[in-house]
C-alpha cells in the first residue's frame, strides 16, 4: 500500500491554499486518492498556514499526524512540524528564507535545500509564482510526471492568456530541473502514475454547492461567515449559469428572512451560516417552523460562542441547531460525515423541505467544509427531485375551498403559493387556523400543534437505518455524528491493518433529528463495550442519546481544542477501553 | 373613524372584522388600501401582503388576499424574497413605525439601497400601540411614555429624509385621516416600479393622543398643490426637513431607476418560480469543474 502525506507550511500571503489544493490535483491526476486538511489563523497576512495532504492508492478517511515530506518555507514551520517527520521522509526548506546548521540532519530524515528565490529571478519571474516552483521541485522529489502540473497551469490561467500559462510552467520547470539536476540523498518515496478513474476533489463547501445546484435549489442567500463563507462564493460564481438567485443580505436576520419569503412564493431556497450567524436567525427559524415554510440551512460549526476561534473546527451546535428557537415544531437535522454525504444529503434536504414543509438543516463543521476529498464522480442521474404536495398555479387558479393549513392524517397539508387565483392564503406567524387566520382559541392551537408534531412522526418512518460499519460481534462499539466518521474509520482501517483480532464496530449518525432512537438503542443494546467520539465538551450526542434512548455511553474521547480528531490517537483510545 | 367610511366598497372580502380601537387611524388604512387595490382592479393573483407585527400588522385578519403575517421587523426581507422569487406579484408591506423604523431599520437601509421593488406603507403614530404605549423612533424628544416617563433623550428618527438620501426611488407622506388623498397616494405607490415608501401618519386614539386628527388637520398640506417639483432630491430635502408647522402631504420624491430585479440575470429569463428545475444531467459542467482526470 502507498501511504505519503506531504505537507507545506508558510506564512499566509505565499498561496500555500492554492499550492495545496494544486498538489491535491496532481496527486489525483496520478491516479492516487487524497485527503487534505488546512490550518490557518484568523488573519489575511502573516500567521503561519499549513496544508496537508494525505495520498493513498487505497481508501483514505482522514488526515495523519505523521509526515513524509515537509515543504518548509520559512523557519516556524521547521521548528514547528520537524518532530512530525517520519523515519525514511524528507524536508525541504527553502534556503533563500532561513538557514540550517550544517550537520543538523533528523534521525534519519533527508534535509533539503532549495534556494527558491534564486530559482525564480535566474529565469526573471515575479515572486508570486515560487509556489510553481515549489511544486515542480516536488513533483521532481517524488518521481512524479510534471505534465500534470502544467495541465493544472492551463486550466487555472486559461482567461489570462498564453504568456501567463507559459510564464508559470517556466516556474515549474525550474524547479523541477533544479531538482533533477541536485537530486536528493535517501528519500525514495515515489508517486508513479496509475491507473483509475476520474475523481471529484471537493471541499464540504463545494459538495454543499454541488449538491444545492443539483438539488434544485433556485435562491440561495447568505452572510459570509468562516467557515461556509466559501458555499456563498460558490453559489455566487455559477449561479447566474444555474439559473439560482444569489443575494448576499445586510445580515443573518435577513438572510433568514428572505429565504423565508422567497420559498413562501415558491422558490426552492437555501441559506448558509455559521453558529453565530444562525443565532441571529432563531426568531426566523421559528416563523418557518409555524408558517410551514420549507427552508434548507447549512450551519457550519467552529468553536465559540461568539467570535470562539473563526477558522477552527468543532461540533458544539448540535443541542442548540435541535433546539434553537422558541416552543416547538418539527425541524430535521442532517449530519453528513463526509464528501459524498454532504453532496447526497443536501439534495435530498430540498426534497424534504419540500415534503415536510419545514426548515431542514445540513450540520457540518470547518474540517468536513474546508478539507477536499477524492471521490468517485457523482451520478447524476440518481438525484430526484419531489415537491411534496405542492400544488401547480393551474389547480390553485380554480381550487374551491382551500385551507393551506388543512388538518391532514400524516400532517402534511396541501401547499400553494401566492399568485394563484383561487387557493389564497395567510402565512402567519401568529397560532392560526386551519385557512390561516390568527387564532387564540384553544382546541384549534392544539389541532394545529400536534398536525405540525405528525409531520415529523410521517419522517421519522423513513430513517429508521443509520450506517453501521464494522464487524457484527465488536469488543467495542463507537457512535459517533458529522465529520467524526472519516477519522474512526481511518482508525478502524489502521486497526484491522495491524490485527485482525480486535474487533471494532461503528454507528455513524447522519440523521440527528429527529432522533433515530429505535436504530440507536439497538446499536447499543447489542454492544459489549461503548465509546462516543465527539468535538465538544459536554458530549452533546452522548447527552441526546441518553435523553431519547436511556443509554449512558460511559467512555467518552471529547475533543474541544478546535482540531480534528486523528486516527492515530481515536486507536489509542480504542486500546484504552478495550484493555479496561 | 374619519368621514369617508361609507364609501369604501368591501363586498370584495371576506375577511374577520377589525379589532382596533374605535377611531384609530388604521381602519382609514385599511380603507383606503382596500379601495385602492380596487380602484386598480387586481385579482388575488396579482399581489402580496406582508404585515409587521403591531397594531398596524393585525391588518392580516382583516384582507382576503394572499398574505404573510411576519415578525416584528422583518417584513422588509420577507418582501423582497417574495419578490425575488415570484416578481409578477406586487408585493405590499403593511408595518408600523416601531417595527420597520426601529426593530427592522436595517433591513430598510438596504432595501432602499438596492431599489428592491417593494412598496412599504408605514403607519406612523409616533407610539408603540400594540404594547400599550411605550415610545417608537418616530416620538419626539421629550416625549413621556410607559417607557420614557423621565421623557425620550433621542432625537426622531426622519424616514422621509432618510429615504430620499438612501435610494428609495418614490418617497411619499399620507394621511390617515383624510383617506381620499390616501388612496391616490397608495395607488401611485403601488403603481411605481422600485422601491416606494409611503409614510402614513396615524392618529393612536388609545396611546398618542397629543399627535391626534386635529394636530394634523392643523398642519398638513397638499405638495401638488404647492408647486413642488418631486424629480429634485434638493427640493425634496427641503420640504422634508422643515419643522412641523407645516407638514407636506403627496409624493415628496419620485425619480425611476433599474430595480434591484431588473439587474439580477437569473431573472431575464422569467419569473424565478415558473422557470423550468433543471434535469440533473445538465450539471455535469458543474461537476466537470471539480473533476481531475488521471494522466
Ligand atoms: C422580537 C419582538 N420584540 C418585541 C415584540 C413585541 N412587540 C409587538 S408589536 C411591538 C411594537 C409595536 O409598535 P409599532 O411597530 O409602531 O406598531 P403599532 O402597534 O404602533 O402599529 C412590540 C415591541 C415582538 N413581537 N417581537
Ligand atoms: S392602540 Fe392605538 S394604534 Fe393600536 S388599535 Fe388602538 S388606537 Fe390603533
Amino acid at each position: 500500500m502507498i501511504n505519503l502525506t506531504w505537507k507545506i507550511g508558510g506564512e499566509a500571503g505565499f498561496g500555500i491554499m492554492t499550492t495545496g489544493h494544486m498538489f491535491s490535483k496532481i496527486a489525483v491526476k496520478h491516479g492516487y486518492k487524497i485527503f487534505d486538511y488546512i490550518e490557518y489563523p484568523s488573519l489575511i497576512r502573516g500567521g503561519h498556514n499549513v496544508y496537508e495532504v494525505r495520498v493513498s492508492d487505497e481508501e483514505i478517511y482522514s488526515q495523519e499526524k505523521k509526515v513524509d515530506f515537509l515543504f518548509a518555507l520559512n523557519k516556524e514551520t521547521y521548528d514547528l512540524h520537524k518532530e512530525e517527520v517520519r523515519e525514511g521522509g524528507i524536508i525541504v526548506y527553502n534556503s533563500d528564507n532561513f538557514k540550517l546548521n550544517t550537520g543538523e540532519k533528523e534521525r534519519n530524515v533527508a534535509i533539503y535545500s532549495l534556494p527558491l528565490s534564486k530559482i525564480i529571478s535566474d529565469i526573471g519571474a515575479q515572486k508570486v509564482m515560487e509556489n510553481n516552483v515549489a511544486l515542480g521541485a516536488t513533483i521532481a522529489i517524488l518521481s512524479m510526471e510534471i505534465n500534470a502540473l502544467y495541465l493544472i497551469i492551463e486550466s487555472i490561467f486559461r482567461k489570462k492568456g498564453q504568456e501567463v500559462i507559459d510564464k508559470n510552467k517556466e516556474a515549474a520547470k525550474a524547479g523541477y530541473e533544479y531538482v533533477t539536476k541536485n537530486p536528493p540523498d535517501g528519500f525514495d518515496h515515489k508517486l508513479l502514475p496509475r491507473k483509475a478513474e476520474p475523481q471529484i476533489i471537493a471541499t464540504g463547501n463545494e459538495a454543499a454547492g454541488m449538491g444545492a445546484f443539483v438539488g434544485g435549489c433556485q435562491f440561495f442567500v447568505a452572510y459570509p461567515m468562516t467557515p461556509s463563507s466559501a458555499l456563498l462564493h460558490i453559489m455566487a460564481m455559477y449561479g447566474e449559469k444555474y439559473g439560482v438567485v444569489v443575494k448576499h443580505a445586510e445580515d443573518e436576520i435577513s438572510v433568514m428572512n428572505m429565504a423565508i419569503g422567497a420559498s413562501y412564493a415558491g422558490a426552492r431556497s437555501m441559506i448558509g451560516t455559521a453558529g453565530g450567524g444562525f443565532s441571529l436567525m432563531v426568531e426566523g427559524l421559528g416563523l418557518a417552523g409555524i408558517t410551514e415554510t420549507p427552508v434548507v440551512v447549512m450551519v457550519g460549526q467552529r468553536p465559540g460562542p461568539a467570535t470562539g476561534m473563526p477558522t477552527w473546527t468543532s461540533q458544539g451546535d448540535l443541542q442548540f441547531v435541535i433546539h434553537a428557537a422558541q416552543d416547538e415544531f418539527p425541524r430535521i437535522v442532517l449530519t453528513p460525515g463526509d464528501i459524498n454525504e454532504v453532496f447526497w444529503l443536501t439534495a435530498e434536504a430540498f426534497n424534504l423541505a419540500e415534503i415536510y414543509q419545514t426548515p431542514v438543516f445540513i450540520l457540518t463543521d470547518k474540517y468536513l467544509l474546508e478539507s477536499h476529498a477524492s471521490v468517485p464522480v457523482f451520478e447524476l442521474n440518481q438525484v430526484k427531485i419531489n415537491r411534496g404536495k405542492l400544488i401547480s398555479f393551474e389547480e390553485g387558479d380554480i381550487a374551491e375551498n382551500y385551507l393551506r393549513y388543512k388538518v391532514t392524517e400524516d400532517g402534511i397539508p396541501k401547499r400553494a403559493l401566492p399568485g394563484m387565483k383561487k387557493a389564497l392564503f395567510i402565512a402567519n406567524s401568529y397560532e392560526h387556523d386551519e385557512y390561516g387566520w390568527s387564532t387564540e382559541d384553544p382546541k384549534e392551537r392544539v389541532r394545529q400543534v400536534d398536525r405540525r408534531a405528525r409531520k415529523l412522526e410521517t419522517f421519522k418512518k423513513t430513517i429508521s437505518k443509520q450506517n453501521v460499519y464494522g464487524d457484527t460481534v465488536a469488543d467495542l462499539s463507537i457512535v459517533a455524528w458529522g465529520s467524526t466518521k472519516g477519522p474512526v474509520l481511518q482508525a478502524m482501517k489502521d486497526i484491522k491493518g495491524r490485527s485482525d483480532k480486535i474487533k471494532v464496530n461503528f454507528l455513524h449518525i447522519t440523521h440527528a433529528w429527529p432522533f433515530p432512537a429505535d436504530c440507536v438503542g439497538d446499536f447499543l443494546m447489542k454492544a459489549k463495550r461503548t465509546m462516543i467520539i465527539e468535538s465538544n465538551s459536554y458530549s452533546q450526542m452522548g447527552l441526546l442519546i441518553r435523553e431519547q434512548t436511556g443509554f449512558d455511553i460511559k467512555n467518552k474521547y471529547l475533543k474541544y481544542d478546535g482540531r480534528p480528531f486523528y486516527p492515530e490517537d481515536i486507536q489509542n483510545k480504542i486500546m484504552e477501553v478495550i484493555n479496561l | 373613524m374619519c368621514e369617508t367610511h361609507n364609501m369604501i366598497q368591501t363586498n370584495l372580502y371576506d375577511s374577520k372584522s377589525p379589532t382596533w380601537c374605535p377611531g384609530c387611524g388604521d381602519y382609514g388604512i385599511w380603507a383606503s388600501l382596500r379601495t385602492s387595490l380596487n380602484q386598480l382592479g387586481w385579482g388575488a393573483e396579482k399581489y402580496a401582503v406582508v404585515y409587521g407585527v403591531g397594531c398596524s400588522g393585525n391588518m392580516t385578519d382583516f384582507i382576503k388576499c394572499h398574505g404573510f403575517h411576519s415578525l416584528h421587523g422583518r417584513a422588509v426581507p420577507n418582501a423582497e424574497g417574495i419578490k425575488l422569487a415570484n416578481h409578477e406579484l406586487t408585493v405590499i408591506c403593511e408595518v408600523g413605525d416601531g417595527d420597520c423604523y426601529g426593530e427592522g431599520g436595517n433591513h430598510l437601509l438596504h432595501a432602499m439601497r438596492g431599489n428592491a421593488d417593494i412598496k412599504v406603507l408605514v403607519h406612523d403614530n409616533r407610539v408603540y400601540g400594540l404594547t400599550t404605549g411605550q415610545t417608537a423612533p418616530t416620538s419626539p424628544s421629550g416625549f413621556k411614555s410607559k417607557s420614557t416617563p423621565q421623557g425620550v433623550i433621542e432625537l426622531p428618527v426622519n424616514p422621509l429624509s432618510f429615504a430620499i438620501t438612501q435610494g428609495a426611488s418614490f418617497v411619499a407622506q399620507g394621511f390617515a385621516g383624510d383617506t381620499i388623498y390616501l388612496i391616490k397616494l397608495i395607488t401611485e405607490a403601488l403603481s411605481h416600479k422600485g422601491f416606494a415608501l409611503l409614510n402614513i401618519l396615524q392618529p393612536c386614539v388609545s396611546f398618542n393622543k397629543f399627535y391626534g386628527y386635529a394636530y394634523y388637520k392643523e398642519r398638513i398640506y397638499r405638495l401638488e398643490e404647492d408647486n413642488h417639483n418631486p424629480e429634485s432630491k434638493e427640493e425634496a430635502l427641503k420640504r422634508v426637513m422643515q419643522d412641523e408647522t407645516r407638514i407636506p402631504l403627496g409624493i415628496i420624491y419620485k425619480k425611476e431607476r433599474p430595480t434591484y430585479q431588473d439587474q439580477v440575470g437569473v431573472l431575464a429569463k422569467g419569473t424565478l418560480v415558473k422557470q423550468p428545475m433543471n434535469n440533473p444531467k445538465e450539471f455535469t459542467s458543474l461537476l466537470n469543474i471539480f473533476t481531475e482526470n488521471p494522466l
